[in-house]
């Protein structure tokens, strides 16, 4: 059993969900948004944090799927669930009342101060690609006490300027927090496939703090529409272990079982 | 009291051209018979409402039911887009479809305050979200007591609301389980409403704390079973999720669009 770490096979996905799997901590209150924070959300409660509170703006209150859900409302986060309320009180009581520490999202884009536009490609009026919109994400962001995002990263994603701000991150300035009372502290970490980032504690620009194994500087830097700043001491991201990778990997089995045919 | 109708009737009697509409459902128990009967019956110029538009009403938008959607979230979840609603808002197929996009919590509050007969819903939201700047129905004001900027939006309305529900008793009394999303909300906070259900009971045989929408604040109930297919019904059936990756393809083309509902709304009758 030595050199486990060295001889294992993930993908740079794994190394994703797992990292940002990490990032939860046992019993945080977690409003977990839908695809890759969902999966890495479930893969912590089913490793190192068991008693992690998982909320979905369906309404459902800690719940405990066995398999991921396919979108917000399927019926498995509410059979699993310690209770289901309805959209207003969660929005109302559990989110805006300050019960939540973690928001948990991802994104269409994201740019250099943490802003997320998940509403349109283009001009408002005339979009190229229209996405979906905001949902639950503008005020999981300013209302969850900490914000973490995950997402794929790529030129497509991490752009200079997000043609959209559907849901703050520090603002177009860096500043769009500042002064505003009764709001959480946003983004403070950002998980993508090649590495991890923190906003700068000062001017709350994104800053690389940790690569991944086997990622270069010049990867990230080619996969960000922006010149991208990096640690002082950049870290090595710490890989997944036997473990995490089994759980995972059982837990995405399920779920594409349970989906299968249906 | 609610009088127990037929699905056409009820639509008939209480969706008007024009009508301001919400059918609501929460990924869980979408009225999807109720859309198909607004779709057989021709009616024009609706405003919907909805916090997910999906499918059902990406098939009323391609149908030419919609001027106009309010909304927090529009996609086929899990999916992708809602092409007929894309088709209708960037190229007007086959009419200029209007929007008016929301947060979640802002559409939760304005349906609740609905619900409590207020004009308006006060949030802590839309704090630095570009939103505002997009839909004017999204203002700000300030607290009276501790001057803390605080969103405000107009509170939901509708003329009438749909929703569907597991099971009524005779008196039109309904219980709602599972994921209730916003129906409750929606249903008080409307002039009239309709609630579909899967079948009229003798007894709710429920317990005291469950969702349940007392028969005298309801219109009408109309029996639509298997109502919230390709959604599903808790504890009746499940989501047909192949049916939400199909539609994608369907959705995509106008013709594929026009001959599926050709085949399985207008000429598929009531069970629809």
């Amino acid at each position: 059993m030595s050199s486990v770490e060295k001889s294992l096979d993930y993908t740079a996905g794994e190394m994703m969900t797992v990292t940002a799997a990490r990032a939860l901590e046992n019993g945080t209150t977690c409003f977990v948004g839908i695809g890759l924070p969902s999966e890495a959300a479930n893969l912590a409660r089913l490793t190192h944090a068991p008693d992690v509170v998982l909320i979905y703006e369906s309404g459902t209150l800690q719940t405990r799927p066995e398999v991921l859900p396919l979108s917000i409302g399927d019926g498995e986060l509410c059979e699993t669930a310690l209770t289901t309320v309805s959209v207003p009180e969660m929005f109302r009581y559990w989110l805006q009342g300050g019960k939540i520490n973690v928001g948990f999202l991802g994104t269409a884009q994201i740019d250099r101060y943490c802003n997320l536009n998940t509403t349109l490609i283009g001009d408002y009026t005339a979009p190229k690609v229209r996405l979906p919109g905001g949902g639950g994400a503008p005020e999981i962001a300013t209302n969850a006490g900490e914000v973490f995002i995950t997402l794929k990263h790529s030129k497509r994603a991490f752009v200079d300027q997000v043609d959209f701000i559907t849901t703050l991150g520090f603002g177009r300035d860096g500043k769009g927090r500042d002064g505003v009372p009764n709001i959480g502290k946003g983004p403070t970490r950002v998980i993508t496939d090649l590495c991890v980032m923190k906003p700068d504690p000062e001017t709350k620009e994104l800053v690389v703090v940790s690569l991944h194994p086997g990622v270069t500087a010049e990867q990230v830097q080619e996969a960000t529409g922006w010149e991208i700043r990096f640690a002082e001491t950049l870290e090595n991201t710490p890989e997944p272990s036997a473990r995490e990778l089994e759980v995972l990997r059982a837990l995405k089995e399920r779920t594409a079982q349970a989906h299968a045919g249906q | 009291m609610a009088e127990i109708l037929s699905l056409h009737d009820a639509v008939a009697r209480y969706v008007e051209d024009g009508a301001t509409v919400a059918m609501e459902g929460f990924t869980h128990l979408i009225p999807f018979a109720a859309g198909h009967e607004v779709i057989r019956q021709g009616k024009r110029d609706l405003t919907l409402i909805r916090m997910t538009p999906d499918l059902v009403y990406d098939q009323l938008i391609g149908a030419g039911c919609a001027k106009k959607v309010i909304f927090s979230w529009g996609g086929n979840p899990g999916v992708g887009s809602l092409h007929r609603l894309r088709d209708a808002v960037e190229k007007g197929w086959p009419h200029k479809v209007e929007i008016l996009e929301h947060s979640h919590a802002a559409m939760a509050c304005a349906f609740e305050a609905g619900a409590a007969g207020l004009p308006l819903a006060v949030l802590r939201g839309y704090v630095g979200s570009e939103l505002p700047n997009v839909n004017d129905q999204i203002k700000f004001i300030e607290c009276p007591f501790t001057g803390e900027r605080l969103a405000a939006v107009p509170s939901v309305r509708p003329d009438v609301s749909i929703v569907h529900a597991q099971k009524a008793d005779r008196a039109g009394n309904v219980l709602v389980e599972g994921i209730v999303g916003v129906q409750k909300e929606a249903v008080l906070a409307a002039t009239h409403s309709i609630v579909t259900v899967e079948e009229i009971v003798d007894d709710l045989d429920t317990h005291t704390n469950a969702c349940v929408i007392p028969g005298w604040a309801i219109d009408a109930i109309a029996v639509a079973e298997q109502g919230s297919l390709p959604s599903y019904a808790h504890g009746y059936y499940p989501r047909n999720n192949r049916f939400y990756k199909e539609w994608d393809t369907i959705a995509r083309d106008r013709d594929a669009f026009t001959q599926w509902i050709e085949e399985n709304v207008m000429n598929a009758g009531e069970t629809a």
